[in-house]
Parts: structure tokens; sequence; C-alpha cells
């Protein structure tokens, strides 16, 4: 884009006025660099003065020079001035690794990466076969459980009334631990977009200035229809997932059930819970003050700093709700509801029958989903998911498998060059 | 006409082209071309209003206020910004773009709050910041340029100062309309300004328009009638005169105007009486002129225009695949759009999850499509890669950084290297396909080297010459600014900074066609000798090389015969001498004196030495009135119809003036001439030569301190001659003249005067001159020789002219007669052997007339030449009868060098499958001896020469020849070659013969009509080179547009002169030739070299690295961004097509504006394939970039494919390992787009041939800082970002194993087909290029090794001999000339020099044909 300057300027530069504009250099501080290397370059040896230089130069010093070619001189003088860098960067000579790929070289790498895939795959399968999972669908379909009836049920109200309904299991052997229980749903789509920008995270931080004025996000969950700020604004908090299970332990057949303590501390990511999510200001040491002037999510039956009686656990920094806040990245997912790690549950759930109580509130029916409650036991990577183990081993083998296709192209191909080599 | 469909054409572009930048919107420059084209551009803006130039002085204060306060000043600006409007003008220009305004549009899109997608603001941060980025490209660009005119608004003047009442220095800028200016020699015009006063006696002011129109000749212009009579130089003061002109317009061939005087007399003004800012004044000590139009309104400026908007191949293909890219972003948007209408009535009513409208209702499917439609194009825009356009921008900008830097193209003798003038087109060097090349200057140095001569049939080789050419060729140590270092010992040293080689457009060696002559071809396209000839070279003095000639020892001894003694009796009727001497004498006369050389003084370059002018000159002596009736008795004798007494009117002295040639201009009388002459009547009123030689010693010009009789060999008296020439090979006559102490030491219009060695100093009347001309091929000068007092005529010219003039019967007797023949005889084998060397020849020959023929010849000429009525055939008439009978002198052979590298270039171009067409406008013969020379045409190829008078018989030829082709060759396809068989354009020729093609100006243009277009192409196709000779500049564009738009291919023009601007503007790629003739070519071209050889590795490894690099980051580019966005889209497939991205916008953002758009960026400037050595060593690889290997439209979808396959397993693979947990939407989206990084880096560490520390560094540098990013974003992003929360997700996963394991699975899964395919590739099927890159490792001796094997059994290897492999290089098999030939061939070829090739050439062609029979 350099563009032509006046037609002055043109004869100027052909008389040997270069001017810089005619070269295009990318920035001036690597110009500088080669000119200096130019210069430097002016000691070689190539350019040692030829006998007759000398003379000519006296002679043009003697003659007056003529008028209208004050500079080009200077250019001639100047020699190279305009010599390129000869760096190993600017004549493209870098040392470079320059893969050739062809079967020989990549023949070990194959083998090797292969091999350590299957290592790999079978660790991964293995320990994903040693979780343990335990799942009941209490959707309530018709003819599924005892638990249809709330299926049933609740399709008629909003909020659905509340319905208990309970999965009898048995454990023949000890159930490791730490068993986590968790609920699943399916066809859920927490990652809808226009749910899942549906809040407000600084109301959640507590910030009270958001408290009062929710996000424009959050509608048409932001104002109750009384023109009160709902808090927690949204439909991911008014869709709430508002289950609730608890677990029972029949040590003896016959026996008592006894309840089995479920953890639901420390279910929700530290960091939500810690940093993220903060209850407004306490006023006057109240949380119920702090959120006057506030209505409920719809969907609520209570108020949010009623969701719990722990004060730790209640408000904004309630754990299911910041679990459920963490709004699910497929519309199959699962969340976690307690870990089971308490007292005699520490190593896990012993053998024997259990009951899981479920307070049926959650309706999933409408959109076809499923509720599913689990209990799983948990290894280093995860839940159980064999994918990955069976992935690494596939891969594993085609490389193997790849590896001896480029053996035999190796041989092949050693074979031809040979021919090749041959014929000439 | 064809100005409407240019800007048709070029308005079309702009409007498609949209996406790429066209920063400089400047008119398209067809101005330059028409302007050469020699046809007026546009049309005028004309009359009606016209504009009043009074004297900028203080009585016309008040007029010059109501006039000229309205004209623009001197000071130019070019620049389009200013500080103050820079931002808005920018942003307009910008988003002229197609580009930058559908990424407005998403932006704008993204406000509207039913398709919002991303937060408002970051979808304008792409934007944002590419609009910065070329921002400031485009800042500093105009920055440069305001350096430019400051620099040209500065430079200095002398302007008249009505206050000092003088001249005083002024800068530019100052100037104002109504300025007087005075200026002397080699001054630039600073306006245009109307002439008023030169000191050129006969009111002549020479201007060079070079830098305006190209043409390098001296244009003379004309002192406004009325003022050129004035003794002294114009007072300003006493200048009561106004000017009316027209308006300002850019037509550079007009001017109408008047000037009227305060007694409202009016003068008329034309263009020869305005001279052109930017012009220089030449020849003329001083001038004066009043500036009528300043600054932008001069001519000069309204016909500047910017460089041409070139588009790239690869850029139109890559826009293409944009549009591609488009259709599938329309595609998934659909998809998208009717997926989420689907998903959203399955749900209905379901308020959990499909949240309702504000006011509680939910908006119905269909609706929720459309409005999702436009979310997935916010989502997935950047599918349409934004980043592509700046980053091939960058990297181009980085090709041309090291383009530029390349040392080999840089040129020590100038001190220049080469220059890339348009910045977008550097991966076109990677696909020519056709080359049309000028010959002058381009292939040749355009340096006419004396190399051997013929005198009265003895052949004279100038070995010691020869030798010392050599030893120039060898050390390369000719340099220019250096020239003339004192050599040989006998001749007179040159002066070093001779600008002998100067070219007048008006008369190549004749020199070009005076118009009347040789009506058709326009002053410009004047294409014969001179559009060969060198433009002008101001700066490029003639080397010693060309100026030293060493004397033949031979000759010389003959020459010490020479006595004065020899010529003591006077009378011819003592034939003492041997014969031989005479002839001698008299060839070196005609060398020294048969031509239009002037003379110039050393230290004044430019003006030619007059030794006397007439006018003003008070007559003083006796001998000076003797010298006067002389010089008027020439004239008188000359133009009987002014002696008569008959005063020109001005109109027809301005006639005669620019059709006569220079000389004879001055012949024309000036009043106080006329007064004299009429007087003066006897013709031969004194035969002495004493008086001219002392007049010369009175009034002798600066410089000559004359020498004359004390020229004695061995003594350099006069260090300070030298010669311009109208064309280099007159000059190196004369320099060779000068030589062998015949030195022509000055020339006026009356009279030459020769210091011939023993003889002193002769001084020869010049009766007459007929100058060159293409129709006759010779000149003649007519004058009366000092010594036998005889009229004597010398012509000099080709051959074949010639010959056919040479005297059949002698009057002198049979002896004589006989010896004739014998000269002749032996001069013609002499000719011969010269060509075959491909020297250029001339016929020396002479005549000597009786006073009576003479005087009846002169009447019957000047008959003619006053004649009105087919002027021209008369003159010729006259010219014949002139030019008859000749006695042979001799012949010379002049060498018009090649360019250092030149064959090999060739050579090497031609295996790479270039097809290279040379066009000049010079002869024929010289045409084609420059194409064997430079190996364009193989001795053993068929020549077909195409030279008819008639469009029928050109048709004609052309079917025979093409049918014989086809005979000859069977296998050769008929249509084939057009364009499909370009791969293997020797392929047709390889079984049956190689042909080339000569075809002239005149066929050309039958050729080039539409009927004949097709057999012409066809024609060509078959043919191995074409010669286009004698052809205008105008036809070379033609042709060059002709190949260009019917074959579909991609052509580069190279050129050096004016004469080739027009083709270079035309071609794909124009190159111009730096240094050797003004910067008209250099100023139109796209790249500029300094010479032909750097053209090979402009286009081997330059254009082939630049196209590979270019073609593979757009294709990765396109990969990397489908790869990427693809994940959004399979996203789209699980979350209800909502349009939820599962990355953090700004990670989403970030990803292609930051994180991945460094390695592509290094990857298309740094990738090589392979090294530069093997791409010149292998020239066959050029050919992949020809067949755009690296890109086609398949290359295109397979990397779509991969992209797609890619994408689904970053995205199945973490989906699957995920699914059914508890992973929420960002936690999701991490490792997918660290998979993601990983895969698209890696993927270019696969497609990289080369990685250095700087790949390495960048590549590690941009997996660091996304990780940096997301770490330091994961940690401080609280709340900032809503709803997208990146909050530690980072940390987290980077303690997780599975992430990592998710991460290796993707990466290696989606990386594992390409890699295998790579390897396979390089095992099983290698490229050439890939072959190619095992060399890279070899040793030089296995390298050879190699490359025998490359280029098949039994042939030679490359550094056996250059010329060898080109032999044995063409097709293996099929070639009838064995390689036996080639073998007898090479070691002869190797020894003997260059250009002695023919014999050879010729013995091997009947070898061959015999082997075929």
């Amino acid at each position: 884009m350099v563009q032509s300057p006046g037609p002055a300027v043109r004869s100027l530069s052909r008389r040997g006025l270069q001017l810089p504009s005619f070269r295009v250099r990318l920035a001036p501080a690597l110009q500088a660099l080669g000119r200096r290397k130019g210069r430097w370059y002016l000691s070689s040896p190539s350019h040692s003065e030829q006998p007759g230089a000398a003379a000519h130069l006296r002679e043009e010093e003697l003659r007056p020079a003529p008028e209208g070619t004050r500079a080009p001189l200077a250019s001639a003088t100047a020699r190279g001035a305009h010599q390129p860098d000869n760096t190993a960067f600017t004549q493209q000579r870098l040392p470079a690794w320059q893969p050739l790929l062809s079967a020989s070289i990549t023949l070990p790498l194959f083998f090797c990466a292969g091999l350590a895939f299957i290592g790999l795959g079978l660790g991964l399968y293995y320990s994903s076969n040693g979780i343990k999972e335990l799942g009941y669908d209490y959707t309530g379909n018709p003819g599924s459980g005892n638990c249809s009836l709330c299926g049933v049920a609740d399709q008629d109200r909003a909020p659905p009334p509340s319905c208990p309904c309970a999965w009898y299991f048995s454990l023949s052997e000890l159930f490791p631990g730490p068993v986590y229980l968790y609920y699943e749903l399916t066809n859920f789509y927490q990652n809808n977009r226009r749910y899942g920008v549906s809040r407000d995270d600084a109301q959640l931080s507590g910030l009270p200035s958001a408290l009062r004025h929710p996000a424009n996000e959050c509608a048409p969950y932001q104002r109750s229809p009384a023109g009160l700020p709902i808090a927690p604004c949204g439909a991911i908090a008014n869709s709430l997932f508002n289950d609730t299970f608890s677990l029972w332990h029949q040590r003896l057949p016959g026996g008592p059930y006894v309840e089995v303590p479920l953890d639901r501390t420390g279910i929700a990511w530290w960091t939500d819970y810690h940093v993220k999510f903060h209850n407004p200001p306490l006023v006057n040491g109240s949380l119920a003050l702090a959120f006057q002037g506030t209505a409920r999510p719809p969907n609520w039956p209570r108020p949010v700093y009623l969701l719990s009686p722990d004060p730790n656990n209640t408000g904004f920094v309630n754990q299911d709700f910041v679990v459920w806040m963490r709004t699910a990245a497929l519309p199959w997912f699962r969340k976690l509801y307690a870990r089971i790690r308490q007292g005699n549950y520490s190593a896990g759930l012993p053998r024997g029958a259990y009951r899981l109580n479920i307070t049926y509130n959650y309706p999933v029916r409408a959109f076809g989903g499923h509720k599913r409650i689990i209990l799983s036991s948990i290894s280093w990577m995860g839940g159980k998911n064999p994918f990955l183990g069976i992935a690494y081993l596939v891969v594993g083998s085609l490389c193997i498998l790849t590896g001896f296709v480029m053996l035999v192209v190796y041989i092949r191909y050693q074979d031809q060059s040979d021919e090749a080599d041959d014929q000439e | 006409m064809t100005e409407p469909l240019q800007w048709a054409r070029y308005h079309w572009q702009r409007l498609m082209g949209g996406p790429a930048r066209d920063g400089d919107e400047r008119r398209y420059s067809y101005s330059t071309l028409l302007a050469c084209g020699g046809k007026p551009s546009q049309t005028p803006r004309l009359a009606g209003r016209h504009r009043v130039v009074v004297p900028h002085l203080q009585p016309f204060k008040e007029e010059y206020e109501k006039f000229s306060g309205t004209y623009v000043n001197n000071r130019i600006r070019t620049t389009k910004y200013t500080l103050l409007n820079f931002v808005p003008r920018n942003l307009f220009e910008q988003f002229h773009r197609a580009a930058n305004l559908y990424f407005l549009f998403l932006v704008v899109l993204n406000w509207v709050p039913l398709v919002e997608a991303f937060q408002k603001e970051i979808t304008m941060l792409p934007l944002v910041v590419v609009l910065t980025i070329i921002a400031i490209k485009d800042g500093l660009e105009d920055y440069r340029k305001y350096k430019i005119d400051k620099q040209i608004n500065n430079l200095v003047t002398k302007v008249y100062s009505r206050k000092e009442k003088k001249y005083l220095d002024q800068c530019w800028k100052d100037v104002t309309v109504g300025d007087f200016i005075r200026l002397s020699c080699n001054e630039v015009i600073p306006a245009d300004m109307v002439l008023l006063f030169s000191t050129d006696p006969d009111g002549i002011c020479h201007i060079e328009t070079s830098g305006l129109d190209g043409e390098s000749n001296l244009k003379q212009r004309q002192v406004v009638r009325g003022y050129a009579e004035q003794d002294s130089e114009l007072d300003p003061e006493k200048f009561f005169s106004r000017i009316e002109c027209e308006s300002p317009n850019n037509d550079l061939s007009r001017f109408r105007g008047f000037l009227e005087h305060s007694n409202k007399e009016r003068v008329g003004l034309g263009k020869e009486n305005l001279l052109l800012r930017g012009c220089t004044i030449r020849n003329t000590e001083a001038v004066v002129g009043i500036v009528v139009y300043a600054g932008h309104e001069t001519k000069a400026m309204l016909n500047n225009s910017g460089p041409r908007y070139k588009r790239s191949k690869l850029e139109r293909r890559a826009n293409t695949d944009v549009l591609w890219c488009v259709l599938l972003l329309v595609i998934m948007c659909l998809t998208g759009a009717l997926g989420h209408g689907i998903w959203l009535s399955r749900y209905g009513n379901i308020p959990f999850f499909n949240i309702p409208e504000p006011n509680g209702h939910v908006i119905s499917p269909v609706l929720a499509g459309f409005y999702m439609f436009w979310t997935m194009i916010i989502l997935l825009q950047v599918l349409i890669p934004i980043s592509l356009y700046v980053s091939i921008e960058v990297v181009k900008l980085g090709q041309i950084y090291f383009i530029q830097s390349d040392v080999d193209f840089y040129n020590e003798k100038m001190d220049s290297t080469i220059q890339c003038r348009a910045l977008n087109i550097t991966e076109d060097l990677g696909q020519i396909q056709y080359l049309f090349s000028d010959k002058t200057g381009t292939l040749t140095e355009n340096k006419m080297v004396f190399r051997r001569c013929s005198v009265a049939g003895f052949d004279y080789c100038h070995e010691e010459n020869a030798k010392r050419l050599e030893s120039y060729q060898e050390a390369a140590s000719e340099d220019e600014d250096f020239a003339g270092t004192p050599s040989g010992s006998l001749s007179h040293v040159a002066k070093p900074r001779a600008p002998s080689g100067r070219t007048l457009q008006s008369g190549p060696l004749g020199g070009k066609p005076s118009k009347h002559l040789a009506g058709s071809w326009s002053a410009l396209g004047g294409g014969e000798g001179a559009g060969e000839g060198p433009r002008c070279r101001q700066a490029a003095f003639s080397s010693p090389m060309e100026t030293d000639v060493l004397p033949d020892t031979r000759l010389l001894d003959k020459f010490s015969q020479i006595t004065p003694q020899l010529f003591a009796p006077l009378d011819e009727t003592l034939p003492n001498p041997p014969p031989e001497t005479w002839y001698i004498i008299d060839f070196f006369i005609a060398l020294a004196i048969c031509n239009t050389v002037v003379v110039s003084a050393p230290n004044q370059p430019r003006q030619k030495i007059r030794l006397s002018s007439l006018s003003g000159m008070p007559i003083k002596s006796l001998e000076e009135i003797k010298n006067l009736f002389q010089r008027l008795s020439v004239r008188r004798s000359s133009s009987p119809s002014l002696a008569s007494g008959k005063e020109p009117s001005p109109g027809v002295q301005n006639a005669f003036v620019s059709k006569l040639s220079l000389f004879s201009r001055t012949k024309l009388a000036s009043p106080v001439e006329e007064a004299v002459s009429r007087t003066a009547d006897s013709p031969q009123g004194s035969g002495s030569s004493a008086g001219p030689t002392e007049k010369e010693k009175q009034n002798g010009d600066a410089g000559i301190t004359s020498g004359k009789a004390d020229s004695l060999p061995g003594q350099p008296v006069t260090s300070s001659l030298c010669y311009e020439a109208e064309s280099p090979d007159e000059a190196a006559l004369v320099y060779a003249a000068r030589a062998y102490q015949c030195t022509l030491q000055s020339r006026t219009p009356e009279q030459v005067m020769v210091d011939f060695a023993a003889l002193g100093p002769l001084t020869f009347q010049l009766l007459h001159i007929l100058p060159f001309d293409s129709v006759r091929k010779r000149m003649s000068v007519v004058v009366r020789h000092p010594l036998s007092n005889q009229v004597v005529v010398y012509t000099k010219g080709a051959d074949s002219v010639i010959m056919e003039l040479l005297s059949v019967a002698s009057a002198d007797g049979a002896s004589l007669e006989k010896q004739q023949m014998v000269i002749r005889e032996k001069t013609q084998k002499h000719l011969d052997d010269y060509a075959k060397r491909g020297l250029r020849t001339l016929c020396i020959a002479k005549k000597v007339m009786s006073d009576t023929e003479y005087e009846e010849w002169l009447r019957n000429h000047f008959l003619a030449e006053t004649s009105i009525d087919n002027r021209e055939e008369l003159l010729l008439e006259s010219a014949r009868r002139l030019e008859n009978k000749l006695t042979l002198l001799g012949a010379t052979g002049i060498e018009d060098r090649l360019q250092e590298g030149v064959p090999e270039s060739i050579d090497a171009l031609h295996k790479a499958g270039i097809k290279i067409w040379m066009l000049t406008g010079d002869k024929q013969e010289t045409a084609v001896n420059i194409a064997y020379a430079c190996k364009l045409l193989e001795p053993d190829d068929k020549l077909f020469i195409l030279n008819t008078q008639s469009k029928d018989a050109c048709e004609m030829l052309m079917g025979t020849i093409l049918k014989e082709l086809q005979k000859k060759n069977p296998a050769f396809p008929k249509q084939a070659s057009l364009s499909k068989d370009l791969y293997q354009p020797s392929a047709p020729q390889g079984s049956g013969l190689r042909a080339g093609l000569v075809i002239t100006g005149k066929t050309l243009e039958f050729a080039l009509q539409e009927s004949l277009q097709r057999q012409f192409l066809e024609l060509t196709a078959c043919c191995q080179a074409v010669v286009c000779c004698r052809a205008t500049p105008l036809q070379k564009s033609e042709v060059v547009k002709l190949v260009r738009n019917h074959l579909r291919v991609m052509t580069l023009a190279i050129g050096d002169g004016a004469n080739d601007v027009s083709m270079i503007q035309v071609a794909d790629i124009g190159i111009g030739i730096s240094g050797q003739e003004g910067m008209q070519a250099v100023m139109a071209s796209d790249f500029a070299v300094s010479q032909f050889k750097h053209l090979s590795k402009l286009l081997l490894v330059h254009g082939h690295w630049c196209y590979t690099r270019l073609s593979n980051m757009i294709l990765y580019f396109f990969y990397k961004n489908v790869a990427y966005v693809n994940l959004l889209f399979w996203y789209q497939f699980f979350c209800g097509f909502s349009g939820t991205s599962m990355t953090d916008y700004w990670v989403l953002i970030f990803f292609n504006l930051l994180f991945t758009s460094a390695p592509p960026v290094i990857y298309g400037v740094l990738e090589k394939d392979v090294s530069s050595e093997t791409l010149m060593l292998l020239p066959e690889l050029y050919r992949s970039g020809q067949e755009s290997e690296a890109y086609l439209p398949l290359t295109f979808w397979i990397t779509l494919l991969d992209a797609f396959y890619q994408s689904l397993v970053c995205f199945f693979v973490p989906y699957y390992t995920y699914r059914g947990s508890d992973i929420d939407i960002f936690t999701f989206g991490n490792p997918l787009n660290t998979a993601a990084l990983f895969i698209i880096l890696l993927h270019l560490v696969i497609e990289s041939k080369s990685l250095t520390w700087i790949h390495v560094m960048v590549i590690v540098g941009s997996i660091l800082s996304y990780f940096i990013f997301a770490l330091a974003f994961g940690a401080m992003c609280i709340t900032c970002n809503p709803p997208s929360n990146p909050y530690w997700i980072m940390q987290e996963h980077l303690l997780d194993p599975v992430f990592y394991l998710v991460c290796v699975l993707t990466t290696c899964i989606a990386l594992l087909p390409r890699f295998v395919y790579r390897v396979l590739q390089g095992s099983l099927f290698p490229s050439p290029v890939l072959r190619a890159k095992h060399f890279d490792r070899l040793t030089p001796e296995a390298r050879t090794e190699a490359l025998k094997k490359w280029r098949g059994a039994g042939q030679l290897g490359q550094a056996a001999s250059e010329r060898a492999v080109h032999a044995a290089a063409r097709p293996e098999g099929g070639s009838t000339c064995g390689p036996s030939a080639v073998f007898a061939m090479t070691p002869s070829a190797c020894s003997i020099e260059q250009g002695n090739l023919f014999v050879l050439e010729t013995a091997l062609d009947s070898d061959c044909s015999e082997t075929k029979t």
C-alpha cells in the first residue's frame, strides 16, 4: 500500500535520492538493527576499494556539483544502507526441527502410545468397575412402586403437594464408603440459555443493592406481582429441587429402622459456599430482617431464610441451594444430596435392609423427566463411568493396530525404495 | 472506451472485494496506462470555466487577489487523514468492507434483547480489536505519506520576490499561482507554469517528463511567442500581461489558453508552452516561467493515482470459501432454529426451565425458533473468521519483511534491494503460469558493448576487449558509481559519469520512426528502437564497460600506417595508400559521425555542447562571418523555401520542431539568421576547416578544453567528453571509434568535428542527416569531407538493407569492383558469424557524390520535405535516392549484454513450468537473437515466424503452423493445452518438437482481434516460447490481458521501462526492474527488483513459500474456526438448541483472539516446507503452486471434514465421560476448551514442516497464556461475568486426574487420523515437495546424487553444467535429441564463452534432424 508520491518525488528518487517511503519495514527497530548490521558489512572485503575509485572521488570533489543534483551522490557513498541484515532469522535459516513423518519414525511412537493407553485404560476400567452404584427411579410412573401415587398426584396443583413415598432396598454386602447420595434428573434442561441466565450472582453474593434490585435477567422472576424483589430471583432459584430424602437402616431383619446420618454440609463446592454465595448482611442479627422487603420465589413454599434451621445453612448459603444453582451441563444430570460418612457408616453402608424415605415435591413428569435417587461409592476418578476406561482401551488398541500397519508399510516401502534403487 | 469499463470493474471489485482491505481507495490509475498508450486519458473537464492568472506582483495586487485567491497553492497533501478526522474517517473507510460490516451487524444484533447470546460488550471486542489493528496500520501508512509530502513541500525553488526584486529560495509549498519561478538545468519543476524565458537562443527548453508519463525523451517546450525574441532575461517587473487558461485538468497532452498583453493583444498558449510539475529541466541553462497551476491542481497531481488494488488469487479462493462458511453457518443456525422450535414445542408450558416472557406468556415455538436463528448467528459467528483477514494482513506483512530482507536480492551496485510495493499479493508469486518479459533492460543490461568489427573484409576480433569484458563479468565489479577508470592507455579516458547511454525518444540508432513515417505508432508506442532503448538513465551512468574499448592490435597496426603524409597529396589521382587504409579511415569516420550523438561537457552533464549559437550574437570578425555563411549555407541549401524568404509561421515551426529531429530543428532560422541568410548565397562559401576550428577556440563552451591537434596516442587529453546518444549502440560505436583515436569532439547542427589520430582534427560540414527509421532501417549523414572536399554519404544500417543497396557496378573500374565483391562476401560471412553470436550487427557504407549529384538530390529532397501531401512517402523516396550505390566499408558487432544470470533464471523458470513470453519493441532479429542467447529458445527449437501484412494471411499462416505442429506431433491434444495441460507444458512438445513462435507487432494486431484470438492462443499453447517483437506498449498489455483472461492463468509481467507500464499494470503481478530506466515501471509495479535473475528466487523460493504458507494458514484458519465453533454447535443438541455456550464468553472470545491467533500467524510467516536451496535446485517444485495444490477446493472440504471430525471427538469424549454426572456447564466446557486448544495447536505442529524455537515459543506461550488466563480469571472473577462464571473451575480441574485423562484422550483421538494420514503420505505417496524435503538433510554430495535420481537415470547432474541440465531436463523419454547430443554439446558449450554457442547449436541441430530421420 505504498502510495505513489508525487511525480516530483519519483524523479527525485530516480536520481538517487532514496526516499525511505519506498520500502516497507515492519518495525523501525528491526530496520535500525539492519542498518547497523549493514554498516558493519561495509568493512567486509567485498567492498574493498577499487584502485580507480579514489581517483574518481577526488575528481568528483574538484568538480562543482551540478545544480539540482544535491543529494544523489550521498547514496553512492552511504553504501549498504539498504543492505538487508544477514542473520539466520531474516534469511529464514533458523535452525529448525523438520519432522519428516514416515512410518519408520512413527512406528515406536504408535506402539508406545498404544501400550500406554491400554495400560491406562485397564486401570481406569477396573477402578470404574470397583465403584458401586445403586439407584432408584422414583419418578412415579404408574406401576413403578409406591412413588407412582405421588407421581400421579402432583399433576394438578402448583406447587404440588408434598407426598411421601419410600424406596426399600437391601444390601447383601458392605457398600464401601464413602457413600454419596445423589438425586438424578433427566430431561431437565438446566442448560437452557434463558434458564441459565436467569439468576443474579450479585444478589447471591449478598450485595444488598442487588437484593433490592435483582438483575433484569431474572425476569419474569425478578419481582413478585406485588412489586417486591424476589430473593433469590430468577428461574434457577425458582425451580429449586425440593424433594427430601432420609435413609433408614434396618440392621436386623424385622428390627427397627435406624436413621443413617446424612451429611448435608460440604456438598457444594467449597468456593461456592465460602466465596460466591453470601447472605446479605444481617439486620439486627437477624437474617429474616435482612430479607425483609423481598418476596420468595413463586414456587417456593417458604422464604429463603427458612430453608434450613441451621443458621450456617440457610439463606443463600444453603448447601442444597448452592448445589442447585451450579447449573448442570447436560439435561441428564445428578446432584449431590448428601454424604454418608458419619458414625457407623463412615466405612460404608453395612449389610442389611434399607428404606429411603422420599418427600415427593418436585414435578418432573410434565416434561417427561425422571427422578432417581442414587447411592454411589466414589474413587479417585469420581463416579462410576466405564466410558473413559473403554475409550482408552480402544484407542490403545487402535494405536497398536496402526503400529502394525505402519510396520507393514515400513517393510513394503523399504522394498519399494530398494527396488527403485536397484533400477538405477 | 476502456475507461468506463475499468471504472465499472474497479467498483465491482471493490464491491465484491469488500472483505479484503482496500485501504487506499484511490483512483485506479488507468490514466497512466492510457497515457502510455498514447491516448488521451479522461475527457478533460471542459472549458466554460477557466482561470485567469495574473502575476503575483505589486501592480496587480488587487487583481491578483480577485482572481488567484481561490487557487490552491503548491502545498500538496496526499494523506487521507488528518489528526482530527482520523478516527471517524478511518472507521468510515473500514466499514466499507463487507467483513467488518458483518461483524458490526453481529454487534448490533447482540443488542437486540430477544436474540442476545452474549453479553453485549463482549461481542464488540473482536471487532474493536480488528478495527484498532487496521486503524493503526492505516495511520502508520498515512504518516509515511505525510512525511513524503512534507519532504516535497519543503523542496526549495527560486521564486521571484516582489519585495526584494530578485529570485529568492522558497519552499515548494509557498509557491502560488502567478509566481515567477526561475529554474536552472536539472531542477525539478515545482508547479505547472507557462514558459516565458529560456536561455536557449531559440526560446526552447527541454524537459524530461519521465516522472510523469514515462516518456524519457526530452520534450521541447517553447517560450511563449513574443517572448522568445528577448535578448535578456525576462524581468517580471515588466510583465504586465495576464494569462487565461482552462481550468485544471488531468490531460497531460493539452493546454489551452492565451496570454493577454496590456495592449489587449492576445498570444495563444499551447501545451508546448507549459512546463509540468514533476518534470526536470534539461539541456537548458535556465528558464523562467509563471505558475498557472499549483499543488493539487497541477496536471501531475491530477494524474497521480494511488497504487493499483489487486487481489490475490488465493484470497479470491479464500473468499469463496468464506461464502461456503457463511452457508454452513446459515445451515447450522437453521438447524438450531428448527431444533429449538421443536424442542420448545415439546415442553409447551413448563415454567421450570422454559422461562416465560416477563409478561407471563410463553413465546410460540415458531417465533422462538426465529429468534434462535439470530442468536445462533451470534453464537456461531466465529465460523466466519474475523481474525482471518487481520491474520492474512499480518502474515503478508511478515512475508514481505522476509522478502525484503533477503540478501540475495541485494544489489550492491545500486545499494538497492527488492521493493514490495503491493502488500497483498505475495502469494501470487507462487502461482505464476505465464511470464511476460520485456527485453531491453530486463533481460539485457541494455549496455551496448562494442565487440567486433569487420573492415574491408577483415575481421577484427577485439580479443583483448573480449577478455576485458569477461573479467568485468567475473569480477562483477563494474561499479557504475565509480565508473570510468582510466584504462586503455590509448583510449581517451571516459568521463566517469558520462550519461552516454541517453536515449532520445525520437530516434534511436536509429531510433524511433518519426511520427509521420509510422503513423500507427503512437508517440509513446514508438517501440521501435526507442521502446527498447534505455529510457532515461540519469541514474545509471555509462559504465566503463561500455565506454572503454580495448582496440584490436591488428587494427591498431594498420592504424599506425595512417600518417598525415598519406593525405598530403589531397588529390585522388595518387592512390598511394593501400585501399584498406582508406576503408579503415572511412569506417571509423563513419562510426564517429554517422549518428546523432550529442557531445556533452562533463561538468554540465546534461547540456549539450553548442559551440556556437547564432542568435543575439554580435558578429565580430570576418572569420565568424565566414563561419556564419558556411553554416547558413547549409541551412539554406537544406531549406530553400526559407531561403526564398518565406517566413514560416510559428505554427509551422512547431510542426517542424516536432517532426524533425533534434538537429534538424536548429536549422530553422531565427529572424536574425534569416536576414543574413538572404545575403548569403554561396553554398560552399568557406571550404576550409580552419574557420570553424578557430571559432571553436573562441566560443568553445565550458568544458571543452578542446582536444585538437595535440591528441597524441597514449596521452589522454580529453577525459571530459561524454556522449549522449539516442540509443546506446550508437554511443557504443562512437566509443569504439574513440578507442581508435577517432574521437568525436563536437557536433553542431552544421558541423561535426572529429579528432582523428594522426590526421588531427577534422571538421565535417554536416550537410544533411537522414534519421533512422524503421522502414529504411538505416540512417545516413551527408557531409563534406574536409580532406577531399567531396560530398560523402555515410550510411549505417541493418545488414540486410545495406547489402541490397551496395553498388553493383562501381565506376572505379574492375579491380575496385572486384575488391568490393570480395569485401561484400567476406563481410557477409562475418555478419553471419556475429549474428550467430547474438551480436547486433550493423553495416557501414559510404558513397561519394559529386556536387551536382548532391544538389540535384537536395532539390528533390526539399520538395519532399516541404510537400504537404504524402510527405512521408516522398521523404522515403528521397532517402532511397540518396542511399544507393553504396560502398561497403565494414560491419560492426555490438553486444547487447544479457544481464547476469538471465539464461539460468529463464531456464529455471521454464523448468518450473512457467511459460515465458518476450514482448519487446525491438526488431525481430535482435529479439530472436536475444531469445536464443537467454535460452528462451533452444537451438533445436522449431521457430515459426508470424509476420504478415493482413489479417487473412495471418489467419492462414497460423492455421498452417498449427497443422504442421499437429502433424509433427500427432499426440498433441488440440484443445487440452489451453488450460489443462499446464502441469506439463512441455509435455506436448516433448514427444515431438519444441516450437518457438515469433510474432511481429503488426501481425500481433491481427492476432489480437476477436476472431483470431482463439487460434492464436492455441498456437502459443503449443509453443515453448513466444517472442513478440515490435510490440507497442498497448499491445503488450493487450497480450497480457488476452492470456490472462482467456486462459485464466496467473500472469506476471516484468519490465523496466515506461513502455512496460501498461503491461505491468495489467498482469496479475507486475514487476519493475529498478535502477535501469527511471522509476516509471517501478512506480507501477507490485514488486521492484534490480535484476532479472532475482526473479527466479523471488518466484521459486519466496513465491513458493508465500503461497504454501498463506494457503496453509488460511486452511488452518478455516479448520480452527470450524473445529472450535462446532463444539458449541454440538452442545446445542444437549441444551435444547437454546444458544447456551458451555464456555465462558471471555474465554470464547479470547480463544480466537489470543490463544490461537499467534501460532497460525507464525506458521504463515515462518513455515518452510522446503529449504530455499532445494527449491532453487528443483524448480519443478514450483508447479505445486501453479496447480494450487496446497489449496484446492477439495482440500478445503477435507479440511472442513477433519474439523468436523475433530470437533465431534472433542465434544463427545468429554460428553460421554461426564454424562450423567454432576458436572456443571462451565466445568463441562473447560476440558472441552482445553482439549480443543491442544488439538488445534498440535494440529498445527503436525502440519508444520519445520519448527524453530519461535514456533515452540509461540505455541508454548499460547498454551501458557490460556492456562494463566483461565486460572487468573477463575480466581478473580467471582461475580464479574454473569451468568457464566468460571470461578475456580480451572483450579478444580487442575487437581482432577480425570481432566487430564479426558484431555489426553480427546487430543489423541482427534489428531490420530490426520497424523496417520501424514505418516502414510510420508511413506507411501510423498508429494514432490515432501520428497524434496529429504534433500535438505543430505550432504552436498549426497544431494547431487539424489538430484540425479530425481531427474531420472542417465543424465548429467546439475553441478556439471546448468546448460546440460536444461537440455537434459526436458521431458524424459521421447526427446529426439538423445542424450548423446546433449553430451556432445555440453563440454564445448562450457568451454566457449556465452553467446558463441551458435555454431555448435546449429551443428547440433543438424545432428538432431539426422537422428530424427
